[in-house]
């Protein structure tokens, strides 16, 4: 029961006034940008990595915290009202929540959405609670060939699951480690893929990748391929409390939902997508409602949304036990654990126990204020889904300059954002993901790291990734996960040609 | 009919090239890293190399996979807007232009205008003053916020 001593500290933390100020102000910031379709939290935070200097750590880590809680809550509001996902992850939550919506049962939906994600939220941050310490105590066995192995395996699932082809993800992924790459070696001292640029000798900020991919890329792949037809909004007209079939049929995908959610978010399978996707089917397979889906059926809100929150807290299992992120937004929170000069990874629990405590405590007030913020206040954002496209998009563009020329002040890096958004509009338009390159620009530089300690132990003998058990399954499972898939699809057209 | 799907199993074979090409240079790159003598084994070129192989297999395999039309573009992008896309990218270059010599704010209000163009709004006026707002709200909040001045300029050298 160490644990919630820990916890009970973590809360003195956490309720402390300033902190406390900061997580309300993340829940809110996180809330308006899932609202906001084109703005998600890897931006966000990217954006306000300056905050880190002024800010002390505990504070910060709460705000960002607070802001990836949030927009998971916000998205589902923008999928069920205007039928556009406000992020990603909230997808599926478009197809039964807007069908719902457009039955006068809006209220309904952005209820089980709200109630579910606070339902689920709650399970994963106290799964999260109790598996940090145990996943540390595995971790500090780990040398630097299992750390390496780690997060080869992280790359190919990250590169691998849910995208639509696996050649298309490892390129964006091989893109990312370039990125992370250039600059000067560490080690060594050389400078690498800097093409004679002084000001690259530095390496390119995340906050340039992150804004340059997310915002102008973004922006520029809507201004050029907008859709004519403009998505309504639904006006919420029923009651935002649930009735009793509505419980009735939401409180089982609820509790499905997030134990779908938090072991697909800890394990490195790219985010909050998969597990929305999984719940989804779940949800259609165990109905007794089955001809519902596909019309408003409220499983298919409840289950999505829970797995999507509850998976958020699993994504912080091994950015916080192992200094693993495992999606776009968890990289960046790691990228400003290094600008507080702190070392992520299992010496973090003994070394910051404040920080990680407060932070994990700071997710249980999180998620009661996101319940408060998303149901009774739900017409502030409402509002907020007002805002004309062109007022919004000129916004993003403003504060995407503020968030990268702000602190530096050098139009190198604006030329490198508006370079960064050409290429995130290529990404775009030719089907490539984005944040395997986040992951790999991030993770890159830290596996380089690991293979080359782990290389100098065995003095120079790669067999050393094949010898240790651990390091080997990882690898094995590694290459599974690029195989597997190749495999099956020849297999299936074998089957298919056999017929 | 298949005019839409040679046409994008054309483009797949081009970004494999492109990925190829990006690869070549990578290798260039790579090449001119001086490595670090005593520690050659795992010196500061291995893992660079690596990266340009990957990408090089993997531009090729996107060229063989675009001829045997193994993974088609399964969005629909829609129709392609030049005009838009104009409008955006003369607001990117004016912001770039002229942020250092006029200063944030009206660079910034300058890109808020033609942004919102781009995106179908024909309010000039109404544009103008609320990316001025934005700006100058922004500005004055990383000031008193953070301490940092935005560089200066010819709104920002009035405060």
């Amino acid at each position: 029961m160490e644990t919630l001593s820990y916890l009970a500290q973590g809360f003195s933390v956490a309720l402390a006034p300033e902190n406390l100020m900061w997580s309300l102000v993340g829940v809110t910031i996180g809330t308006m940008v899932g609202v906001l379709p084109g703005i998600g939290p890897a931006l966000t935070i990217a954006l306000l990595l300056p905050l880190t200097y002024q800010v002390d750590a505990a504070s910060a880590f709460m705000l960002f915290a607070g802001i990836y809680y949030g927009a998971m809550y916000g998205g589902s509001t923008t999928s069920i009202l205007l039928n556009t996902p406000g992020e990603t992850a909230t997808i599926v939550t478009a197809i039964e929540g807007n069908k719902m919506a457009r039955k006068g049962r809006a209220g309904a939906a952005l209820a089980t959405a709200a109630i579910g994600s606070f339902v689920a939220g709650t399970i994963g941050t106290i799964l999260l609670t109790f598996l940090a310490a145990p996943v540390v105590d595995f971790a500090l066995r780990f040398g630097p060939a299992e750390y390496f192995a780690l997060m080869v395996l992280a790359f190919i699932t990250v590169s691998a699951v849910l995208t639509s082809s696996i050649l298309r993800g490892l390129t964006s992924l091989g893109m990312g480690i370039f990125l992370g790459l250039i600059g000067i070696d560490l080690q060594t001292g050389q400078p690498r893929f800097t093409f004679g640029i002084v000001e690259l000798l530095d390496g390119i900020d995340v906050i340039v990748v992150a804004v340059g991919l997310f915002a102008i890329g973004e922006t520029l792949y809507l201004a050029a391929y907008r859709k004519s037809a403009g998505a309504e909004l639904i006006v919420v007209k029923d009651s935002i409390w649930m009735k009793a079939e509505d419980w009735k049929r939401s409180w089982k995908p609820w509790l499905r939902g997030a134990f779908i959610g938090f072991p697909l978010g800890a394990i490195p399978a790219g985010g909050a997508e998969l597990p929305t996707f999984l719940s989804y089917w779940i949800e259609k397979r165990l109905s007794k409602h089955k001809e519902e889906f596909g019309h408003g059926a409220i499983e298919g809100v409840a289950g999505p949304e829970a797995a999507n929150n509850s998976s958020t807290a699993g994504v912080l299992v091994p950015l916080l036990a192992l200094g693993l992120p495992t999606s776009a937004t968890a990289a960046i929170i790691l990228s400003a654990f290094t600008s507080y000069g702190i070392q992520p990874g299992p010496t973090l629990l003994t070394s910051q126990p404040e920080l990680v405590w407060g932070l994990i405590a700071s997710l249980y007030v999180a998620n009661v204020a996101l319940l408060v913020l998303n149901l009774p206040l739900i017409g502030l954002w409402v509002k907020i889904l007002q805002i004309p496209r062109p007022l919004l998009y000129g916004g993003i563009l403003v504060f995407a300059t503020l968030g990268t020329y702000g602190i530096s002040q050098s139009v190198i890096d604006l030329a490198l954002l508006y370079a960064m958004g050409v290429m995130g509009f290529l990404m775009r338009r030719f089907d490539f993901p984005v944040a395997p390159v986040i992951i790999g620009m991030i993770l890159g530089p830290l596996a380089e790291q690991e293979f080359r300690r782990a290389m100098t132990i065995s003095q120079g003998d790669v067999g050393i990734f094949f010898q240790r058990p651990l390091s080997l399954t990882l690898l094995v499972i590694a290459l599974v996960a690029v195989i597997g898939p190749l495999a099956w699809r020849i297999i299936v057209k074998r089957k298919m040609a056999l017929r | 009919m298949n005019r839409h799907f040679s046409s994008t199993n054309r483009s797949g074979f081009f970004v494999g090239l492109a990925v190829l090409a990006f690869a070549g240079i990578l290798a260039w790159q790579t090449a001119l890293i001086p490595h670090g003598g005593a520690y050659a084994q795992v010196g500061p070129t291995i893992v660079p190399w690596m990266v340009t192989a990957l990408l090089a297999v993997l531009g090729i395999g996107l060229m063989i996979e675009s001829l045997f039309q193994r993974a088609p573009s399964s969005e629909d992008h829609g129709e392609f807007g030049i005009h838009a896309l104009s409008w955006l990218v003369l607001g990117l270059l004016l912001n770039l232009f002229l942020i250092a010599p006029l200063g944030f704010i009206i660079a910034s209000s300058l890109l808020f205008v033609c942004t919102a163009r781009a995106f179908g709004s024909t309010r000039l006026l109404r544009d103008a003053a609320i990316g001025f707002t934005l700006a100058l709200i922004a500005y004055i909040a990383f000031d008193r916020l953070l301490g940092y001045r935005i560089g200066g300029g010819l709104i920002e050298n009035l405060f």
